[in-house]
C-alpha cells in the first residue's frame, strides 16, 4: 500500500511508531522515518496509525482496496 | 454569455494541461477534480511511471530500508487524466495555447499549469561527471544507483556540497559505517540556508559523527582510473581525497529552458507569478491562463516585503498546487492568495531539523529556548526588529508558536516561551555568505518610450 507523511506537520509524537512499528520508526528523539510502500499485510495497522496521528499527517492511498484500472501509461 | 456562464462551461468541458507530473502536478490534478472540474485533463511528464515522492530518496532509500521504486505517491482520489509520460515538453505557444512536446506532438489547452520543478546541478566538467561512481540525487534512478554503490561497501564517499541533501547523505554514510568526506566552499554546512551560527552547530554535529568535514575548500577535479571509475578528488588548496564514490550535491537548476521564447517571465530563478500562482509575462503583466506551482515557481510573499521567493520545499509544492488548482477553475472574486509561511524539514545525524519562515530574510539570529549542546533548541531569526523565521533542532512542536510570531510581526528577539531558557540569549548577526534574495545578473532589456509601446525582451543568460 502507498502512504506519504507530511513531515512539515508531523510533530514526532510517535503514536504511529507504536501502532505500526514495521512501517513507522523513530530516528533519534523525534524524527520520523517511514516506509512509503508498506506491505499490504500491514494494512490494518497502518490505517490505525493514520487514524491515531494527532495532526493527521499520514495520507493513505484512497484508490487502493477497490478495483481501479492502472492509470499511468507511457505513450 | 456572462463570465459566470463561461466559467461554468470551462469547468464542465474545458481543457487543462499540467506540465511536470510530480508532487505539485499530481496534487493540482487531484484538487482540480475535487473542485468539480470535469473537462479534459492531460498530465505531461518527462519521467516515466507514476509520480513519486523525493524526500525519502536521500533518507529511507539510501539507508537500504526502502527500495528506490517504493516511493510512489498515494492518490487522494481518481484524477481521470490522460498521461503523456516519458517525453518532455519543449515549448509553450501562448498565441495558439499549445504545449509542444519534444517528439513533435502539440497539445492544446485552455489553461495550463507549469510544475516542472528543479533538476540536480551536475558536476561542471562533463567527462568527470560521467565517471563511474559519480552521482547526483534528484530522481528515483539516481537514488537507486547511489544506494547500490553504498551497499557495495566503498572505501570512502566524497560528498561535494554540505546543503541539506549533501548533509543527509553524509549522515547516512556514517549510519552505514562508511567513511565519508564532506567538502563545502562555505565556512560550515547549511550556512547558505540557515546562516553562520546554525552552520557551526551543524559542523560540530558532523564531526561528532565522524565525518571528515572540510570547509572553505573547492573541489577542482575528479580523477578516474583507466577503467573510468572515480578514484580521487583534487582540492584548490592542493590536497586530495581518495574515494570510490562522489556525490555532487550542489543544489538545483530550475527547469525553465523549455519556456524560452514563450514570453513568460521565466529564467534561472524560476517562473515569476502572483500569490494566486498566475504566471507573469516578461513585461510583468499577469497572464490569465498560465499557472505555476512547486519548486519552479517564484512567488511574492507579502510577509517578506512582497519579494519574489522560490522555495524547494515539499509543503510549498503541495500548498501552491492547491491554490493554483482552485484559481484555475474560479472567477476573479473567488480566487485565493497563497499566503502560507514556508515550512521545511530535514533529518540528519538523528536530529529532526525544521524551519518556519524564510531564514535568509534576516539580519540577526538568537537561540530562544533549549540547549545547543544537547542539539535540542529553537533559534529565532529577525529582520529589523521583527521575527521572520525560526529553526528547531529536535523541538518541532514549538514551531507553530513561532509561525504565529512571524504572522503577527512580533518583535525580535522574542521571549523564551518555556522554562528551558538558554544561558545566553544575545542576538548575533545572521551572516550569510552572499546576497541570497538578490537575482543573479540582468536577464531582460527594456525598449520603447511611449507607455503603449514600452516592452521588455529577454536576453540570454550568461553564467
Ligand atoms: C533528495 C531530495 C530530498 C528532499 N528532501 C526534502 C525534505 O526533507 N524536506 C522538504 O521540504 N523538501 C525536500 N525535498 C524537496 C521536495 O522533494 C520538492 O520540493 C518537491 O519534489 C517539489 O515538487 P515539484 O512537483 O514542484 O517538482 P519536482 O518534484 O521537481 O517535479 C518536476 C517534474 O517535472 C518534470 N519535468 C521537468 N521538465 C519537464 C519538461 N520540460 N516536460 C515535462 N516534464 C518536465 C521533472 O522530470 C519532474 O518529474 C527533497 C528533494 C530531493 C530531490
Ligand atoms: S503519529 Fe503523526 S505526528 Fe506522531 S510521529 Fe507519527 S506522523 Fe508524526
Amino acid at each position: 500500500m502507498r502512504i506519504v507523511v507530511d513531515l512539515s506537520r508531523c510533530e514526532g509524537y510517535a503514536q504511529c511508531a507504536f501502532l505500526a512499528p514495521d512501517a513507522f520508526r523513530m530516528h533519534g528523539e523525534e524524527a520520523l522515518m517511514y516506509d512509503p510502500n508498506p506491505d499490504d499485510s500491514r494494512r490494518e495497522q497502518v490505517l490505525r496509525a493514520a487514524a491515531a496521528c494527532p495532526v493527521q499527517a499520514i495520507l493513505v492511498d484512497q484508490l487502493e482496496g477497490r478495483d481501479v484500472p492502472v492509470e499511468a501509461s507511457t505513450s | 454569455m456572462t463570465s459566470a456562464d463561461t466559467l461554468r462551461a470551462f469547468k464542465r468541458d474545458g481543457r487543462i494541461v499540467v506540465v511536470g507530473a510530480s508532487l505539485a502536478g499530481l496534487r493540482a490534478a487531484e484538487a482540480l477534480r475535487d473542485e468539480g472540474f470535469t473537462g479534459s485533463l492531460t498530465m505531461i511528464g518527462d519521467e516515466s511511471g507514476e509520480p513519486y515522492d523525493r524526500p525519502p530518496l536521500s533518507k529511507q532509500v539510501l539507508t537500504g530500508w526502502v527500495p528506490a521504486d517504493g516511493t510512489t505517491l498515494p492518490r487522494r482520489r481518481d484524477v481521470n487524466a490522460e498521461w503523456l509520460l516519458g517525453v518532455p515538453a519543449s515549448g509553450l505557444d501562448l498565441a495558439t495555447n499549445q504545449v509542444r512536446l519534444a517528439d513533435g506532438r502539440e497539445v492544446p489547452f485552455d489553461r495550463v499549469l507549469i510544475s516542472t520543478g528543479v533538476r540536480a546541478r551536475p558536476w561542471f566538467v562533463e567527462s568527470e561527471a560521467a565517471l563511474d561512481g559519480v552521482f547526483v540525487v534528484r530522481t528515483r534512478e539516481h537514488a537507486e544507483g547511489l544506494q547500490r554503490a553504498l551497499a557495495a561497501g566503498p572505501s570512502r564517499v566524497l560528498v561535494i556540497g554540505a546543503g541539506f541533501t549533501g548533509s543527509e547523505i553524509a549522515s547516512i554514510c556514517r549510519e552505514r559505517d562508511i567513511p565519508v568526506t564532506v567538502a563545502e566552499l562555505a565556512p560550515a554546512p547549511l550556512v547558505g540556508a540557515l546562516g553562520a551560527m546554525i552552520g557551526e552547530i551543524a559542523a560540530d554535529m558532523q564531526r561528532a559523527h565522524g565525518v571528515d568535514l572540510r570547509c572553505g575548500v573547492k573541489v577542482t577535479r575528479l580523477e578516474g582510473d583507466a577503467q573510468g571509475h572515480f578514484r580521487r578528488a583534487h582540492f584548490d588548496d592542493g590536497s586530495t581525497v581518495d574515494a570510490d564514490v562522489a556525490v555532487v550535491a550542489l543544489g538545483g537548476i530550475r527547469n525553465t529552458e523549455w519556456l524560452r521564447g514563450s514570453g513568460l517571465a521565466a529564467g534561472v530563478w524560476g517562473i515569476a507569478c502572483d500569490t494566486g500562482c498566475r504566471a507573469l509575462d516578461l513585461n510583468g503583466l499577469i497572464t490569465d491562463d498560465v499557472f505555476v506551482a512547486g519548486d519552479v515557481a517564484r512567488c511574492p510573499n507579502p510577509v517578506y516585503e512582497y519579494r519574489l521567493i522560490s522555495l524547494e520545499h515539499w509543503a510549498n509544492a503541495v500548498e501552491q498546487a492547491e491554490v493554483a488548482a482552485h484559481n484555475m477553475v474560479s472567477g476573479q472574486a473567488d480566487r485565493w492568495p497563497h499566503l502560507s509561511i514556508p515550512l521545511f524539514w530535514s533529518i540528519q545525524f538523528g536530529v529532526n531539523i525544521k524551519s518556519v519562515g524564510v531564514p535568509t530574510f534576516a539580519d540577526e539570529v538568537v537561540v530562544t529556548q533549549g540547549s545547543v549542546s544537547d542539539h535540542r533548541f529553537v533559534a529565532a531569526y529577525g529582520y529589523r526588529g521583527r521575527v521572520t523565521a525560526a529553526v528547531s533542532f529536535n523541538n518541532a512542536k514549538w514551531l507553530d508558536h513561532y509561525r504565529q510570531l512571524i504572522e503577527t510581526a512580533a518583535p525580535f528577539p522574542p521571549p523564551c516561551p518555556t522554562p528551558d531558557q538558554p544561558v545566553d540569549m544575545k542576538p548575533v548577526p545572521v551572516d550569510f555568505p552572499g546576497p541570497v534574495l538578490l537575482a543573479q545578473g540582468a536577464t531582460v532589456v527594456v525598449t520603447g518610450h511611449d507607455p503603449g509601446e514600452r516592452r521588455v525582451t529577454a536576453v540570454q543568460q550568461h553564467r
